[in-house]
């Protein structure tokens, strides 16, 4: 809930009570409505991009929480000037009937808001926002099909949301026999928005594929189709549910989870509550704190808290559980890169864990090298948080720090000073965690920790040294042929000069030919061929005296 | 006699690699390096010569193999120019003539075909004058000389350089010509073309029984091969006259001990024991010449002299440079000229002669 304050065109003077008549409660949706630019629902270009974006992720993830492979279908259709309907379908679990008025008619209405678990819907602001700016940009209810597996009918709803009291509004409801045909989800919206090709739907879904191979995308844009297919036929494994470590704690939260928590003592309330702490840790952090373990974690006063949290910061802990996380995969991403660029050679990384600030991430990237790529242009950078295309604010992101701060140079890219490098690539990076630090609300944009960034930084690099690995075999093979045909027209010269200056007959070269071919392309000859200028050149020098 | 030997020695170059070849072996060629990592003084020649270290090229190598097949053909071409004998080429015109030996074997700029000239002439230990390669004829020769040489058509002729015109000009037939016969006993050497046609005008040859060579500035090879010969063939002492700057300076020091770019034929260029007359930094001062001010890189040229170990024992030298610093003014030749034509003939040169200790001034 949200206090604002609304003043009257008064000119009378008025009185704190005054001002308290008029302070009032507003709901989250009234507030939404008069703040949507906070969301980017004042772009319509956005707009678009996000009402499919919420709409999508909420179906891969209901699909991977029931073990479905999922298949979604997603269809745009241009009816009027910036006017769009948009329709996206998947085959998951469906919602049970009772459910769905809440779920799509309540803001801050679901089951991931609270948890700590590494999932897409974290950076959303929920499927039911867009049904409000649906409702908001053309008056019109957003239509939900849903049906549960083994039950016979479809049920359909119709809903607009009563802003004042962020409750669904029921605008029309049936159930129908041939709806959807096994089960599955389809919402039906229409809204103000603008199409273009990049930096949105199509940007979107295409990288939507990259980090989710193991979906079946397919996209309707005016009747233009195009299929995004599987390339892994097994869905990745789940991602679990953990505690929060210590040293990710912040005071808000610490203050909630002491008034919500049912353990008894603080000791028991530290372990029971947060990871990587046993008793023995726990003792010490109340030692440290000043604060008797046994007390009421409800009761402690205010200022303790502070207390508390200092503590927990200087205890030294174990790391926190890093087998929690769900990353795409070194072999996955590959498959997913290949199948959407099959000509081009794809180099993969998937780090180890690692933690900041008592959250663990796991970093993964791709370099995507690719001929028919531009040459002379920046490299394509595709970034991800939780398996969710990001596709704006690319260079206040930890991924773009750590691509300029890494010296291409030195793996075969060209790079202007610290700039994004130069070449026919693609670097892809995935930032996987239960807590992704973004910049701002907008979730655009990860922040750049040096653990995160220094992370980042090792995975591409990984994958630059495999680029450069394969780029010197290549060259060196084509350099090695380049070789032959040097001795070939040199060797026969070098043997009839030679004889000339020795007034003798020409001698066979053929034996020697045979071995200097034989030999290794040596590291000199390597970079002659590089640098173009095969043949050893005279230090130009001047010359005075003639 | 030479000529026979530069062409074993060129002939040999052929027969490694061919051996090489033969033997199934990758041909390799044994360079001395040029640069200055391998350029030491010499106390028995009293020059910068080459040390011993080598560059090996190797067919085996693609770097290589260009510049191996275009040394070989160079051979070739300065093995036939030698036998001949009739030509001689620049290098200027030998970077034209590769043109017509294919593009495999053609000079894409003049510094790859000076290269290769500098590593054969470092390799047979010979100047290019040898290999019949010449630098464009400058310097001229005056007074009481005859010498005999070789047309191109093969015929002998003799020439009296004193009944020539303005003296006979420098070029590879003088500098392979016999001395036949001189009544001189000394040579001097000149910067200028101006005070060269003053001293011939004022009659020096005969007042100090001198050939008069005019350097035409930085001294060519040919021209300081002829003073090198004739100083070592007819024991004459050789004096240099120059301008009064570091510049003039260098080109003396250039014919006494030769330069480090030519560190590897300085062996048979440079003069050791001739001497530097002047114009010095006293002359400036003793009679008060028309100056210019010394420049920054004239000031660096004096201060290089100073360490230079060539010159450290050099008393007369090194008080000349001190006195030029602390002067730093310069003088030309010509600023003798305010006291009239004569007085380089009657005054000047006498007394410098006398300093010196030169044939005729020993008393």
């Amino acid at each position: 809930m949200v206090l604002i304050m609304t003043e009257e065109n008064n000119k009378k003077r008025k009185t704190a009570e005054d001002f308290a008549k008029l302070q009032r409660e507003i709901s989250i949706s009234e507030f939404f409505e008069k703040n949507k630019h906070l969301l980017g629902f004042d772009n319509p270009t956005k707009a678009l991009l996000i009402v499919v974006k919420e709409a999508v992720d909420n179906s891969l993830d209901a699909c991977q929480d029931a073990g479905i492979l999922p298949e979604i279908s997603v269809k745009v259709k241009s009816v009027g000037e910036d006017r769009f309907k948009v329709s996206i379908e998947d085959n998951g679990p469906g919602i049970v009937k009772e459910k769905i008025p809440q779920v799509f008619g309540k803001l801050l209405y679901g089951s991931k808001f609270h948890v700590l678990k590494q999932n897409r819907g974290q950076q959303g602001i929920g499927i039911s926002a867009c049904v409000l700016y649906s409702q908001m940009t053309t008056g019109k209810p957003t239509r939900i099909f849903s049906k549960i597996e083994n039950e016979k009918k479809t049920n359909i709803f119709d809903i607009h949301i009563d802003v004042q009291k962020n409750e669904p509004e029921i605008i029309h409801e049936e159930s129908i026999d041939d709806g959807i045909k096994e089960h599955g989800t389809r919402v039906e919206m229409e809204i103000t928005g603008r199409y273009r090709k990049t930096q949105s739907v199509d940007d979107y879904l295409k990288q939507t594929a990259i980090s989710n191979p193991f979906a079946k995308i397919s996209y309707n844009i005016n009747g233009e189709k195009m299929t995004f297919n599987r390339s892994v036929d097994k869905l990745p494994k789940e991602p679990e549910e953990m505690k929060r470590h210590p040293y990710g704690v912040e005071y808000g939260m610490l203050q909630r989870m002491l008034k919500n928590t049912n353990s008894r003592t603080l000791s028991s309330f530290l372990q029971n509550e947060f990871s990587s702490v046993g008793s023995k840790s726990a003792n010490e952090i109340c030692k440290i704190a000043k604060l008797d373990k046994n007390m009421k974690p409800s009761e402690i006063e205010r200022e303790n808290i502070g207390k508390l949290l200092n503590a927990m910061q200087k205890v030294k802990l174990q790391r926190p559980p890093t087998d929690k996380l769900s990353p795409i995969g070194k072999e996955e991403l590959f498959k997913g890169l290949k199948k959407l660029y099959p000509n081009a050679e794809i180099f993969t990384e998937t780090r180890s864990p690692e933690v900041y600030m008592g959250n663990p991430f796991i970093i993964e990237a791709g370099i995507v090298y690719d001929t028919n790529l531009p040459k002379e242009e920046e490299v394509q950078i595709i970034r991800f948080a939780n398996r969710v295309p990001l596709l704006y604010q690319t260079s206040a992101c930890a991924i773009y720090e750590a691509i300029t701060e890494t010296r291409w140079k030195n793996y075969g890219l060209q790079q202007v000073g610290k700039g994004v490098p130069i070449g026919p690539c693609i670097i892809v990076v995935h930032v996987c965690s239960a807590w992704v630090p973004f910049i701002s609300e907008s979730k655009e944009a990860i922040a750049a920790y040096p653990e995160i960034v220094k992370e980042i930084k090792l995975a591409i690099q990984s994958c630059a040294r495999d680029m450069l690995t394969f780029m010197r075999r290549k060259e060196r093979s084509k350099y090695e042929t380049q070789r032959l045909h040097i001795f070939e027209d040199y060797l026969p010269i070098i043997a009839e000069n030679a004889a000339d200056l020795a007034e003798t007959k020409k001698p066979d070269i053929k034996k020697v030919l045979q071995q200097v071919v034989k030999k290794e392309l040596v590291e000199d000859e390597f970079r002659a061929f590089e640098s173009g200028e095969i043949f050893e050149k005279p230090k130009k020098k001047a010359s005075s005296e003639d | 006699m030479s000529e026979k030997q530069t062409i074993e020695q060129l002939k040999k170059i052929g027969v490694s690699i061919v051996t090489s070849f033969e033997n199934n072996k990758v041909p390799q060629l044994d360079i001395p390096i040029r640069s200055t990592s391998n350029i030491v003084y010499s106390n028995k020649y009293m020059c910068y010569i080459l040390g011993d270290k080598k560059l090996q090229r190797s067919a085996g190598n693609i770097r290589h193999v260009k510049k191996m097949a275009q040394l070989l053909k160079v051979g070739d071409f300065c093995k036939d120019l030698v036998s001949h004998g009739k030509r001689h080429v620049t290098k200027r015109e030998l970077y034209y003539i590769s043109e017509s030996w294919g593009p495999k074997l053609k000079f894409d700029e003049q510094v790859e075909s000076d290269d290769i000239v500098e590593d054969i002439e470092a390799m047979l230990e010979k100047p290019r004058e040898d290999l019949k390669i010449i630098p464009n004829p400058k310097g001229s020769i005056y007074g009481d000389i005859v010498l005999r040489f070789k047309n191109p058509k093969g015929e002998t002729m003799t020439v009296d350089c004193l009944k020539t015109a303005d003296g006979q000009q420098i070029g590879p037939r003088t500098c392979d010509a016999e001395f036949v016969k001189t009544s001189a006993d000394k040579i001097l050497a000149i910067e200028t073309g101006g005070m060269y046609n003053r001293l011939i005008e004022e009659n020096a040859h005969e007042k100090f029984n001198a050939l008069l060579v005019n350097l035409g500035g930085q001294a060519s090879r040919s021209t300081r091969m002829v003073i090198k010969r004739l100083n070592e063939e007819l024991n004459l002492p050789v004096y240099i006259f120059n301008d009064g700057d570091p510049y003039g300076l260098h080109i003396a020091t250039v014919i006494i001990s030769g330069s480090a770019n030519s560190a590897h034929v300085n062996k048979s260029l440079a003069t050791p024991n001739a001497q530097w007359i002047g114009v010095t930094a006293t002359d400036i001062i003793e009679y008060n010449l028309k100056t210019d001010k010394l420049n920054e890189m004239d000031i660096r040229r004096i201060k290089e002299l100073q360490k230079d170990p060539r010159y450290k024992d050099d008393k007369r030298l090194q008080q000349e440079l001190a006195t030029w610093l602390k002067l730093g003014k310069k003088a030309e030749q010509q600023a003798l000229l305010k006291f009239g034509f004569e007085f380089v003939v009657n005054k000047y040169l006498p007394a410098k002669f006398k300093e010196l200790k030169a044939p005729g001034f020993s008393k």
